[in-house]
This record gives structure tokens, sequence and C-alpha cells, in this order.
């Protein structure tokens, strides 16, 4: 009796991994961890080294997946948010992360292509930046939440004009900023070995855990998503809460662009953050987030934002021609469409009642 | 409900209308008071693509702008765009306009004939530069263009002339198809097979600085020892010493790696001078001089002898470079 009462809370237990969430975007971490480590275990190596300005760095493949995936960690927290609330997606954040971008070089450099000095501290820079960002958030939002357009047609206005937007704010310029300091937040802190971008992410990571913790936004939030019409009647205004998530996406898009434009020191506005909405997208939906909105959950987006970054490494590494990443990358979304689909779901769950029944009558049965 | 969102539509196409009618006026502008005092000037329309489009086409633009002036006796017309067919549609409109000249830098390769024949019988010599067009040769007068092929092999052949020990080679390589990209591939590709070079890693990074520091990246995470950066651009060449830098790997003058790259941007000729890299290859985009000489020309009832202009480009070398060259080829 004990031993049937184990085996059958272990199922459960089995089951509510499996109905969890976080379960995709670990399983999908798990198949590639395996796949490098059956491959090439090196994969795995970190070996600690000197930068040549004399820094000590961590170097190896898992430390460009924490470096370049923090982006998109960063943009999937917005970009869950949006997609709960609004049961659509903003394919406008490359092009803002371009404006972003060149909104801290225009504060940064002054009308000068190439100061010698800063014009203005970063954090100054920064701050207009996110105010910028945010309202071009407002933009969208607004168009989303009290126009009632669908929310990709509402950033496709952004998408098509964001990036003429950017070039224009430096004059069709290419600014050059030639301060040490503004590299550390796309590189490293001196004397510090991990990269910046990844203690940004954290830090944003932080930050979203307070507010949700300390805040209904989150209840709210996934109520508007699932309902709009009953949490109107339970006195939410939907509309207002649709503008808000744009919003904190458009801060995600500046601490973005920070880290885009600080890799580089420079920017350039037809390719600078080129796509990035779509693996924003991917990293919503691979942490099993349902893309019409509703319940959601930010760590397995963040998890889902590495997991893309790890497959872009992994698949450099194995000098997959990079004009054919995004073939791959389309794989890994048919994938979870298929999985995500309600036809699918349904046979999924009546299969596994079958199976739960069937050892449970030969257990009976024996 | 639906009326809302009908009249909303309607609103942002007429928001999206009028931007773009505001942006068309900003540019053509000169059309309106163009023609008036022809006091014996030479009419040219300007059919360029974007100046934001790279910092090749703004220097080209300005190149333009500065050339084709009253001072030297032009009466100058300025129309933009990346599209063809509006392209076509500023080409019909200087023709009705009766500029003398067409200068064209065609987005597209084909679609012209009609319109350069429109040109022809209304007696506007049309004049080519930077991109060639699929139309019979007898529809414009010259075309001026830069020899990507060539561009490659001037570096191809200056990597040669290196006679460095070992040639491990990371070649990053532009928007695959491109006339550049193929230029400047085709002429490495050529040296590998045929000098035995190792080409340690290829890949398209579609000029884009950060996906070559990804790959640059790779290639440094893998282990695999290199000691040449071929970048078909500067931007994706800075990007690939952004990942060296962090690793530690020297590069330049007398170092480890050797960091080429093409266009002669400003900053990039900059690197040059202070050693970190170690070629950049011109992609000319001075043609308004060529332009001005063929004008010239047939003004004063000459013949161009050739139809197809290739331009002088350079290659520089970080030991030779001066602060001149940095200052004249800096784009």
């Amino acid at each position: 009796m004990s031993t049937k009462a184990q085996k059958s809370s272990a199922l459960d237990i089995l089951k509510k991994i499996l109905s969890n969430q976080i379960f995709i975007p670990i399983s999908a971490l798990l198949i590639l961890t395996i796949v490098n480590l059956i491959v090439d275990p090196s994969f795995f190596e970190i070996s600690l080294g000197y930068s040549s300005d004399g820094n000590p760095v961590l170097s190896g493949y898992l430390m460009t997946i924490i470096d370049y995936g923090s982006e998109l960690a960063i943009l999937a927290i917005g970009m869950t948010l949006v997609t709960a609330a609004s049961g659509g997606q903003d394919i406008s954040v490359g092009a803002a992360i371009a404006i972003a971008g060149s909104v801290i070089l225009r504060v940064l450099c002054g009308t000068e292509t190439s100061p010698e000095t800063i014009q203005a501290p970063i954090i100054v820079a920064f701050l207009v930046s996110v105010l910028v960002a945010m309202a071009f958030g407002a933009f969208n939002g607004v168009l989303v939440a009290y126009f009632r357009i669908q929310p990709m047609v509402a950033t496709l206005i952004l998408f098509t004009a964001g990036r003429s937007i950017a070039a224009w704010i430096n004059n069709n310029q290419l600014p050059i900023v030639n301060d040490e300091t503004f590299t550390y937040f796309g590189g490293f802190i001196p004397g510090i070995p991990i990269p910046t971008p990844f203690f940004i992410a954290i830090a944003c990571i932080i930050v979203t855990a307070l507010v949700l913790k300390f805040t209904n936004l989150g209840l709210y939030v996934q109520s508007v998503g699932i309902n709009e019409q009953s949490s109107r009647l339970n006195g939410l205004n939907p509309k207002f809460i649709k503008f808000i998530t744009f919003v904190i996406l458009g801060i995600c898009v500046a601490v973005a662009g920070l880290i885009k434009v600080s890799r580089l020191s420079t920017i350039n506005y037809s390719v600078i953050a080129k796509d990035i909405e779509m693996d924003a997208i991917l990293a919503v939906a691979l942490g099993g987030n349902v893309l019409s909105g509703g319940k959601f959950s930010i760590t397995s987006s963040i998890l889902g934002a590495y997991v893309i970054q790890f497959l872009t490494t992994t698949l450099y590494k194995f000098e997959v021609q990079s004009a054919a990443l995004s073939a791959y990358k389309a794989i890994v979304v048919i994938i979870l469409v298929v999985i995500s689909a309600p036809v699918v779901r349904e046979k999924a769950s009546a299969i596994w009642k079958k199976l739960v029944n069937k050892k449970a009558a030969a257990k009976q049965a024996g | 409900m639906f009326k809302l969102k009908k009249l909303v539509s309607v609103i942002a196409t007429a928001a999206i209308c009028l931007s773009m009618a505001s942006c068309g006026e900003s540019k053509p502008a000169a059309g309106g008071t163009e023609a008036k005092d022809d006091g014996g000037l030479i009419k040219v329309g300007i059919i360029n693509n974007d100046p934001n489009e790279s910092g090749y086409r703004t220097a080209n633009d300005k190149d333009m702008k500065y050339t084709f002036t009253k001072e030297n006796g032009f009466d100058a017309s300025f129309a933009y765009s990346l599209k063809n067919d509006e392209q076509i549609g500023f080409a019909q409109k200087f023709i009705q306009d009766e500029v003398d000249y067409l200068l064209l830098s065609a987005a597209d390769t084909a679609g012209w004939d009609s319109v350069l024949k429109d040109a022809q019988d209304a007696g506007v010599k049309v004049i080519l530069f930077d991109r060639t067009i699929d139309a019979d040769p007898s529809l414009y007068e010259a075309s001026i263009v830069s020899d990507m092929d060539k561009e490659g092999q001037t570096a191809v052949d200056w990597l040669k002339g290196q006679n460095l020990p070992k040639y491990e080679i990371i070649h990053i390589q532009g928007v695959m198809g491109s006339a550049a990209q193929k230029g400047r591939s085709g002429a490495l590709d050529t040296a590998v097979s045929e000098l035995g070079w190792t080409m340690v890693t290829q890949q398209t990074a579609e000029w884009n600085a950060e996906k070559a520091q990804q790959i640059v990246q790779s290639v440094i995470d893998s282990g695999k020892s290199f000691n040449v950066i071929y970048a078909e651009n500067d931007d994706m060449a800075k990007g690939a010493v952004a990942a060296l830098d962090k690793a530690n790997i020297s590069h330049g003058v007398g170092k480890d790696v050797v960091v080429m790259g093409f266009d002669c941007n400003k900053w990039a000729l900059e690197e040059l001078l202070a050693q970190n890299w170690n070629y950049d290859g011109q992609c000319n985009p001075f043609q308004a001089s060529y332009i001005k000489e063929i004008i010239d020309t047939l003004e004063n009832g000459g013949t161009i002898a050739e139809k197809i202009v290739i331009m002088d480009e350079k290659g520089f070398d970080a030991t030779t470079i001066t602060q001149a060259d940095v200052d004249n080829y800096g784009i």
C-alpha cells in the first residue's frame, strides 16, 4: 500500500514537472548540454586570461553565452509582460534599440563624431535614452491599449521608421565614443573577470522580481491577459495595464541599447540589434508562455533567452553558416508551436492518461 | 468598435502618407527653384540612394553636392531613394524638367530601359555612377564604377606580399551575393586554393559588427590558431578586433594577428595610423570629379573614349599611411 502511494506521488511529481512551464526551456537546455557534452566536452571549459588592457577575464563558450545572451534576457522580461497583457508581441524592439543607442551617443558626443572627451556623464546619457525609449514604448502602448490596434500592426510603424529616426537623431553621423569607462557596460569592469552584461541582466531580473513581489503588477497583467472584460468588471483598468507593459518594455530596450552600443563604442543604425525582436519573441515562446496572453513566467522567458544564445553559440561552434542560423531557429519555433498547439496538447494528455491508467490497472491486477 | 478601428487605420494611413510627403519635400526641394535663373548653368538631375545607407553613401552624396555647385557652373537637383520604382519616378520628373544631364546610381539593375529611352528622346544625357544597370549601353554616355574584383585582388596581393610564415585566415564576409562581397571574397578564395593557405573559418556577418565579433569570439573559444582577419568592411573588422582585445590577442603591425578591412572609413584609417590594423582597401565614393570631367568633355563637343570608367582605388598599408591620407581618403 505504502509503495503504491509513493509510486503515485512520484507520478504526480513527474506530472507536475512536466506540466510546469519552466520544463520546456530546461529540457531544451538539457538537450543542448548533452549534445555538446557528447560531441566535444571542451565546450564547457572556462579559462582565466587577461584582456589586452591587462584585466583578468574569464573566457570560454559558456562565458560567451552569458555575455551575449544578456541583452536578450533583459528584452525577454519586457516582452513577456507585453505578451501576457496584450496577447501580442512588440516587433519594434530592434529599431527601438537603435533609437535608444543613438540617443546615448548623441548625448555623449554632442554634435562631434569622435570627441576626445565625452560631453556628458554616461548616467545622464543613459537616463535620457530611458526616457526616450519609454516615450516610444508609450507610443506603442497607446496604439495598442487605447486605439485597440493589434500589437504587431501597431509596432510595425516603429519597426519601419525606427532606424531612420535613429539615423536622424545623429544627423546620419556614426559617432564614436573614446571614453574607456563607456566600454565597461558591454565588456568587463577592470578586476572583475565576468562580463558586465551578465551583471546588468541580473540587476534587471532582481528589480523585476521585487516589483512583481511587492506590487500587484503580475496578477493584474495576468488577469487582463486572461479575460479583459472580467478584469475590468473587477475594478482593474485593462487599458492602463496594457499601456504600462509597453512602457516597461521601453525601459528594457534602453538597457539593452546601452549594452549594445557599449560593446563597440559606436553604432550602425541599419544593423544594430538586427532581428533581435524575433529572438526576444522566441525567448518568450521557448519559456512556455502562451503567445496569446494570460499566464506567464518571466523566469522561463529569461532561461529561454539564454537557451537561444546557447543554441546560437553551439551553431557557431559547429561552423554552421551564420546565414543559416535563422533556419535552425525556425525549426525550434516550429517544434514549439506544434507542441503548444491545443490539439497536440489534448492528444498528449490523453495518451498520458491512458498510460497512467494502464499502469494502475496492471498494478491492481498484480 | 469596427468603425473606430477603421477610423484609426485611416488616420494611421494618412499620417504615414503625410510623413512620407514631408520627407519627400525636404529632399528634392530644389525642384521648385532650380529652373528659373538658368544663366548658362548646366542643369543636372542627380538620383542617388539614401545617404543614410552607409558611410560610403554619405561621402558619395557630400562629394556630389560639393562638386555640382553654382560656382562650378551647375544647377543641380537631388533626389534620393533606395527603391527602384521611386527612382524611376524621379527620373521621369527630371526629364520633364528638361535637365541636361541625368546622373544615376540605380537601386536595382533592372527596369530602366524605357525611362532611359525617354531621356534619350528628350535629349537628356545619362551618366551612371557607382552602380551599373542591365540596359543597352547606347542609352547612357558613361558608367563610372568601382571594380570590386580588383579591390579584392589588391588586398590579397598585399597579403601575399607580407610573406607571413603561415596563413591561417578568418574570413568575415558581407551580405552574400552583394557585388562587394563577391568581388572581395573571390580573390581570397582563389588565393586560398592556389597557395594552400588555411581558411580557419569563413562566415558571413552581413556587414554587422556584432555578428563579426561573435564569429571571431567563437573561433577564439574553440582554441584554433589564426593570424589573419580578412573582413570585407570596416565595421566587421572593428567587431573582430573587439573580440581580439577581449582575449588579449595582439593585432596590428608586427603583432600576432593581421587585421584587414575595406571602405576606408576615417576612423578605420586612424586605426591604421595607430598601427592597430594592417590594411584597409578603398571603395572609392568620389565619382563626382570623374563625372564632371565627362560632362566637360561632352560640353566641349568631345567624345568619351571608354564608356565604362573604372575608378582608381587604393589599398592602405599601416606602415606607410600618413595623416594626409587619412584626411584625403577617409570617408
